[in-house]
């Protein structure tokens, strides 16, 4: 057993831990560590060869691996330890960390630790899609990382399902390397990826998207030879006159993404069941003191810019922790009401101005934002559009009669 | 000769489809936009649209069988599968630096095609 003592331990070296970790140096902790499965540090980066990534928070567009290098230099000129090959196995609210790589078992004490997971894709079980079981059907990442760094084309005649990002994106990379992209199977009524790829990585190339639409069967000996595609109702139920058959030898499935945090449910953090992710205060602190949460294993963000942005303060918010631990109060609760998916953070135990994120349930017009406090407003915002595919951002100051009452606030979108 | 172009705005999740009409290089009317945001992206996409390109290259002797690669500069829309074309039959050597030209002047364009990562010659 490889014992050690650090100030600030971050589990994951994605993007999220990368920019926390460097956070947290600048801000004072005297040693901080990242630990990483992969055999690279960068995380989804690496396999992710198109641009737009940095754009918000630079000015410039990079590619994901140009995005990845440029952390991994920052984070080495702040002598943040990166230890790749080390999967963490557990963690517990004494921050003391369990991990192994081929040097062995390690134990980590650490006085703070940032959770940067990221997240993983959904499978064809949570579409629920019938029929036979058969080779063929690949998630859009993973299907991304056979193409642009294993150099495996995983089939010639392809359908997606789900117009996330992902999907999208690899609906032009297949393209790119010769396949015959059939179309994109949405069932909403509105593409979930953001519109400049609906533009840029379909429409450019003729690219079908069925919107309404979903699989409602497979079929194949061994190998995918076709789908059935057809039209749903407003009860997402398909409409079997509109069935069609498109034959193919691969599914790709883009169906969103799921915060990773079998580690943070093992060591009892309160997870949100909407985000996913842990339940966390303003300063991205957990229910267990000194564990803060970051990236996309909090919630799914839309674009690396805003997840480095909120992960630098996560990091500086642990550094802050090594040297003043302090016991915060449970404090009062954010609640989502009508016209609102979720809001980070879930609970306020200080008073001040902060940050909300969060999301609208469906794409509208012209709408108005409201955190309520009972009947009061506490802020109005007229907002000209709103999207899921889009996170919303407010500021809102929050006063210590407010915190002190003890009850819920509301935001809403109407 | 004049033509018309629908065009969907990509600077906001509205996407407004905003009409351009235009005679040789010169634009005759723009209509459908809701905002004035879009204006720039729309003429360009009915004068002259460009892309940025990234791909990858095969290589010799490396830790990993590709390079990301991505071109130097946005590429005109139509000639986008004859750039990717001359770069499918370009294999390089590893080692290869983040930032290293791969492919000078590709397909005719004036536009480089450059390495996005690091790739490590592996020692056999
Ligand atoms: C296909 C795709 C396309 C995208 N395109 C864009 C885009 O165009 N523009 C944009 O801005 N964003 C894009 N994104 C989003 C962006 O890549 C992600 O938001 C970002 O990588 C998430 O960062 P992260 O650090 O939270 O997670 P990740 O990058 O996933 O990193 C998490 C890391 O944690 C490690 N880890 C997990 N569990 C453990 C454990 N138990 N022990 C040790 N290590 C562990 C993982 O190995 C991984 O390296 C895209 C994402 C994907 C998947």
């Amino acid at each position: 057993m490889i014992n050690r003592q650090v100030d600030v331990a971050v589990i994951g070296g994605g993007p999220a831990g990368l920019s926390a970790a460097i956070s947290a140096k600048e801000h004072g902790a005297n040693s901080v560590v990242i630990l990483d499965r992969n055999s690279w540090p960068g995380g989804i980066l690496p396999q992710c060869i198109h641009d737009g990534f940095g754009v918000e928070e630079t000015g410039e567009s990079m590619t994901g691996p140009e995005y990845a290098t440029k952390y991994i230099e920052m984070a080495k000129q702040e002598n943040v330890e990166i230890m790749i090959q080390t999967m963490v196995l557990q963690f517990d609210e004494k921050q003391n960390i369990i991990a192994v790589n081929k040097n062995g078992i390690h134990t980590i004490k650490a006085k703070a630790i940032v959770l940067a997971m990221g997240c993983r894709e959904k499978t064809r079980w949570h579409a629920m899609i019938p029929g036979d079981r058969l080779s063929g059907i690949f998630t859009a990442g993973v299907a991304q990382s056979f193409i642009n760094l294993y150099n495996i084309m995983p089939g010639k005649n392809v359908v997606i399902l789900g117009s996330g990002d992902v999907g999208l994106i690899m609906a032009r990379r297949l393209r790119f390397e010769g396949a015959n992209v059939l179309g994109v199977v949405e069932i909403l009524p509105y593409a979930s990826g953001l519109p400049r790829n609906v533009v840029q990585c379909l429409k450019d190339y003729d690219i079908p998207l069925f919107f309404n639409h979903t699989v409602t069967s497979i079929a194949g000996r061994e190998r995918l030879e076709r789908v059935k595609i057809a039209q749903v109702d407003e009860n997402m139920v398909p409409i079997s006159e509109t069935e069609q058959e498109l034959k193919c030898d691969t599914l790709l499935l883009s169906l969103g993404l799921i915060p990773e945090n079998e580690l943070s449910k093992n060591a009892n953090i309160e997870i949100d069941e909407i985000t996913g992710g842990p339940v966390v205060d303003q300063n991205f602190e957990t229910n267990l003191g000194g564990v803060f949460a970051c990236g996309n294993c909090l919630q799914v963000y839309d674009t690396v810019d805003m997840l480095s942005l909120d992960a630098k303060r996560v990091g500086k918010n642990a550094a802050k922790y090594t040297d003043d631990q302090k016991q915060k109060e449970n404090g009062i609760r954010l609640l989502s009401g009508e016209g609102v998916r979720y809001v980070v953070p879930q609970r306020i135990n200080e008073y001040g101005k902060m940050q909300l994120t969060l999301r609208a349930d469906k794409p509208k017009d012209v709408s108005t934002l409201y955190v309520l406090f009972g009947a009061k407003e506490i802020l109005k915002k007229r907002l000209p559009w709103v999207n899921p595919a889009i996170m919303i951002k407010i500021d809102v100051d929050i006063s210590s009669k407010v915190l002190e009452s003890g009850q819920s606030l509301e935001v809403k979108i109407k | 000769m004049i033509e018309e172009k629908e065009i969907t705005c990509i600077v906001c999740p509205i996407g407004c489809r905003i009409l351009v009409r235009t005679d040789e290089k010169q634009i005759e009317k723009l209509d459908g936009n809701k905002c004035k945001q879009g204006i720039e992206y729309a003429i360009n996409e009915a004068l002259d649209p460009r892309r940025m390109l990234t791909t990858s290259v095969l290589v010799k002797d490396g830790e990993w069988p590709l390079v990301s690669v991505k071109s130097s500069q946005p590429v005109p829309k139509n000639k986008v599968f004859q750039v990717l074309k001359e770069i499918k039959m370009v294999k390089i050597s590893a080692p290869i630096e983040s930032g290293q030209k791969i492919i000078n002047n590709v397909a005719n364009t004036d536009i480089n095609i450059v390495a996005t990562r690091t790739v490590k010659k592996i020692m056999k």
